[in-house]
C-alpha cells in the first residue's frame, strides 16, 4: 500500500514536471536539435537576448505586469473594503459572487467578449486601432481583480472588529483607521494578491491574445508567433527563464502568506500565579 | 457638589427588531466609578457602546457635560474605551500603542515620551516599551490598553469587562489596582460585568440591569442590603426569597409564622417577597427555633458550611460556621433586622428557593453565558 501511494505521486509528479525539465534541459543543449544532447551551452540565451524583438516583448510584459497588478491590487483593496464593511449579509454573498464567476469564465469567453467590448467602443467614437497596451492593461487589471479580492477579504474577515473601534475611540478618523491600522492588518493579503496578479498578467496569453494588437507585443504572443512554423532553441531558453521567474514570485506568495499566519495567531498565555506581582 | 458628566435619556435600542434597551434613563457624575451590572444579554454592554459613540439610540439622548451627543463620532468623543478582547494594534509594540491616541492627536515627541513613560509606571509595565504586544500575558496586554486609553486623559473611561479573560487570583489583583488608578486619575470610570462580587467590591455606584431595564441604582451596600425585586435580591448574593403577607407594619407572615421586621409603609395584608440572606439565618435548637426543617445537605465551603434545608416544602439556603449533619432536624431564628420586604414584581416567584441548587448547574450556566458573549 504505502508502495503504492508513493509511486502514484511519483507518477503525478513526473507527469507534472518532465515537460518543464525537458524544456529546461534542452535550452542548454549546444546540439541544436531534439535528436541528442551534445554538450552544455549558453549560446541560447545569448541569441535570445541578441533578438530586439525579444527584449521588447519582455519589456512590455513587465509594464504591463506591474501596472495591471498594481491597479488591480488598489481597486481590489477598496473593493474588499466595501464589501468587508457592509452591515447587508446579501449585498456580500452577491458581491462574493460576482467577484468569483469571472475566475470560472474560460478565458477563451472572456477574451472574446473583451475583444467585442473594445472594438465596440472603438467604433462608437470612430476609433482606429483601439487596440494595444491601454486594452490590454484594461483586460489584465479585469482579470487579476477578483484574485486579488480572493485574498484580501479573508483578511479584513480575520482581523479583530475591536482594532476599528478601538482606533475611533483614540481619535481617529474613519480614513485614518483604514490606513494606520486596516492596512496593516490586511498587509500580507495585498501582497499575496499582488503578487498573484503580476504572475497571472505575466503568463496570459489567451486573453491577451484577442485584445492585443501587433504594435504591443508580450512575452507569451511573442513565444507563440516565434513557435508557431519551427520552434527555435532560443524560446526554450526564454521558457526556462519564465519558469524560473514564476517559480521565484510564487515561493515568495507562499512566504508571504505562511509568516503572516505565523504572528497574530498567537494566544496571548495565561499567567502563572505570582507573576503578576513582579 | 457633584456635577453630572454624562446622562441617558430614556433609551431605547434594538437590533433586529429585538429590544435591548428600553427607556433606559440613568447619570453618572464627574469622578465616581459607577458599574453596570447583569447577566448577558441585559443590555449593559449595549448602553455603554451608545456612551462610547459604537451604536445610536432609536429613542432618547445622551448628554455629555450637558451637551447632546447623539450624532458624535467617536473619535470626536472625549471618552476612551477598554476592550473586552483589549484590542491592542498587533503591529505596533508596547510603547507605540500606548502612544497611538498622542500621535493621532499630533503631540510632540518629547512630551509623549513623558507620558508614555508615566503611564508604564502608572500600570506598573517599566521597561515593557519595546516588547511585542501579542507576546504578553493577558494582565498585562490588560494593563496595555488600560494605559493606551488613560494617557488621553479622558473624562470619562469606560471599561466593558476587563477583567473577564483572566484568572480568578489576577482579576482579584488588578481590581484592586484598577480602583487605584481610578482614585489616583479621578477619572469617572464606568464599568461593565457580570460578577455582582467584582461590581460590590469596586464601585461607588451600581446598576442592575436585566431584560434592557435598570432594575435599581444604588451603592453596593444599597443594593445588597435594600433589593428592590427579587431579580437584584437573587442576582446580587445568595437569597432565599419567600411568599409572605405584611399583616401590619413591623409585622410580616411568611412560612406560617409571624415575624418582626423593621419595614413599613405596606398595606395591611399585602402581598410581598420576604428575602432572607443565608448568613443571617441562625442556626438553633429545636424547640428554640422560630421555624423547624430538616437538613437535606451540606457543603464545605472553606470559611462556611452551606447548609440547605427543607422548611414546609421550601428549602432554604444557610451558611452558618457550625457543622449539621444532614438528615438533622434543625431549629432557624430570624432577627428582625434580618428580615427585607419587598414589593410584588414580575421576577417573583422566578428566584430563590434552592430546591434545584447545585454547584455544578451554576458553573454550568457560568460558562454558557461566557460563550454567549
Amino acid at each position: 500500500m504505502k508502495f503504492l501511494s508513493k509511486a502514484y505521486i511519483f507518477i503525478i509528479f513526473a507527469l507534472l514536471y518532465a515537460p518543464i525539465l525537458v524544456v529546461i534541459l534542452f535550452s542548454f543543449n549546444a546540439s541544436g536539435n531534439l535528436s541528442n544532447f551534445s554538450g552544455f551551452t549558453l549560446y541560447w540565451y545569448k541569441d535570445l537576448f541578441r533578438s530586439g524583438e525579444a527584449i521588447e516583448a519582455l519589456k512590455n510584459s513587465l509594464i504591463l505586469a506591474v501596472c495591471s497588478s498594481a491597479l488591480a491590487t488598489v481597486i481590489g483593496t477598496l473593493a474588499s473594503f466595501s464589501i468587508a464593511h457592509s452591515k447587508n449579509k446579501y449585498y456580500q454573498s452577491i458581491m462574493k459572487s460576482v467577484t468569483n464567476i469571472p475566475m470560472m469564465n474560460p478565458d477563451i469567453v472572456t477574451g472574446v467578449s473583451m475583444m467585442l467590448l473594445f472594438v465596440g467602443v472603438g467604433l462608437m467614437f470612430k476609433l482606429d486601432n483601439v487596440l494595444g497596451f491601454w486594452t490590454m492593461l484594461i483586460a489584465h487589471t479585469t482579470f487579476n481583480l477578483p484574485y486579488v479580492i480572493l485574498s484580501i477579504l479573508p483578511k479584513f474577515k480575520q482581523m479583530d472588529k475591536h482594532l476599528i473601534e478601538a482606533a475611533l475611540d483614540l481619535g481617529c478618523t474613519p480614513t485614518q483607521t483604514f490606513f494606520k491600522i486596516e492596512v496593516p492588518a490586511i498587509m500580507p493579503g495585498i501582497i499575496s494578491g499582488l503578487m498573484m496578479s503580476f504572475t497571472l498578467s505575466l503568463d496570459d496569453f489567451v486573453i491577451s491574445h484577442f485584445v492585443s494588437s501587433p504594435d504591443f507585443k508580450t512575452l507569451p504572443l511573442y513565444i507563440y508567433n516565434q513557435t508557431a512554423h519551427e520552434v527555435k532553441f532560443s524560446m526554450y531558453a526564454l521558457c526556462t527563464l519564465i519558469i524560473i521567474t514564476i517559480l521565484v514570485l510564487l515561493i515568495a506568495v507562499n512566504l508571504a502568506g505562511a509568516k503572516k499566519d505565523k504572528a497574530p495567531r498567537r494566544k496571548p498565555r495565561r499567567i502563572a500565579k505570582g507573576e503578576l506581582a513582579k | 457638589m457633584k456635577t453630572k458628566l454624562v446622562e441617558l435619556k430614556n433609551i431605547s435600542k434594538s437590533f433586529d427588531g429585538e429590544t435591548v434597551l428600553s427607556d433606559v434613563s440613568l447619570y453618572i457624575n464627574d469622578k465616581e466609578f459607577i458599574t453596570l451590572l447583569g447577566p448577558s444579554g441585559c443590555g449593559k454592554t449595549t448602553t455603554l457602546r451608545i456612551i462610547g459613540g459604537f451604536e445610536t439610540p432609536d429613542q432618547g439622548d445622551v448628554y455629555f457635560d450637558g451637551a447632546r451627543i447623539n450624532d458624535v463620532p467617536p473619535h470626536k468623543r472625549h471618552v476612551n474605551t477598554v476592550f473586552q478582547k483589549y484590542a491592542l494594534f498587533p503591529h505596533l509594540n508596547v510603547y507605540d500603542n500606548i502612544a497611538f491616541g498622542l500621535r493621532i492627536a499630533k503631540v510632540k515627541e518629547d512630551e509623549i515620551r513623558e507620558r508614555v513613560s508615566e503611564m508604564l509606571a502608572l500600570v506598573n509595565l517599566r521597561g515593557f516599551e519595546k516588547r511585542n504586544v501579542s507576546l504578553l500575558s493577558g494582565g498585562q496586554q490588560q494593563r496595555v490598553a488600560i494605559a493606551r486609553a488613560l494617557i488621553n486623559k479622558p473624562k470619562v473611561l469606560l471599561l466593558d469587562e476587563p477583567l473577564g479573560a483572566l484568572d480568578l487570583k489576577l482579576r482579584k489583583d488588578m481590581q484592586v489596582e484598577l480602583k487605584n488608578i481610578q482614585a489616583k486619575t479621578g477619572i469617572t470610570f464606568i464599568y461593565v460585568t457580570h460578577d455582582q462580587e467584582e461590581a460590590l467590591s469596586m464601585s461607588d455606584v451600581v446598576v442592575v440591569m436585566a431584560d434592557g431595564k435598570i432594575q435599581q441604582i444604588g451603592t453596593p451596600t444599597d443594593i445588597y442590603n435594600e433589593p428592590v425585586n427579587a431579580f437584584v435580591a437573587d442576582f446580587i448574593g445568595e437569597s432565599n426569597i419567600l411568599d409572605g403577607v405584611m399583616l401590619k407594619d413591623y409585622s410580616v407572615k411568611f412560612a406560617g409564622h409571624t415575624f418582626e421586621c423593621l419595614d413599613s409603609g405596606f398595606e395591611t395584608n399585602e402581598q410581598v417577597d420576604v428575602v432572607v440572606r443565608p448568613e443571617d439565618v441562625d442556626v438553633v435548637p429545636v424547640e428554640q427555633g422560630m421555624l423547624t426543617g430538616k437538613v437535606t445537605s451540606v457543603t464545605f465551603k472553606g470559611v462556611h458550611y452551606e447548609i440547605i434545608v427543607d422548611i414546609k416544602g421550601f428549602k432554604w439556603m444557610i451558611q452558618s460556621t457550625d457543622y449539621v449533619a444532614p438528615e438533622a432536624v434543625i431549629g432557624v431564628y430570624i432577627e428582625p433586622d434580618a428580615i427585607h420586604i419587598m414589593k410584588k414584581s414580575e421576577y417573583s416567584d422566578m428566584f430563590g428557593d434552592y430546591s434545584t441548587f447545585s454547584d455544578e448547574m451554576d458553573h454550568l450556566s457560568d460558562i454558557i453565558s461566557e460563550e454567549e458573549e
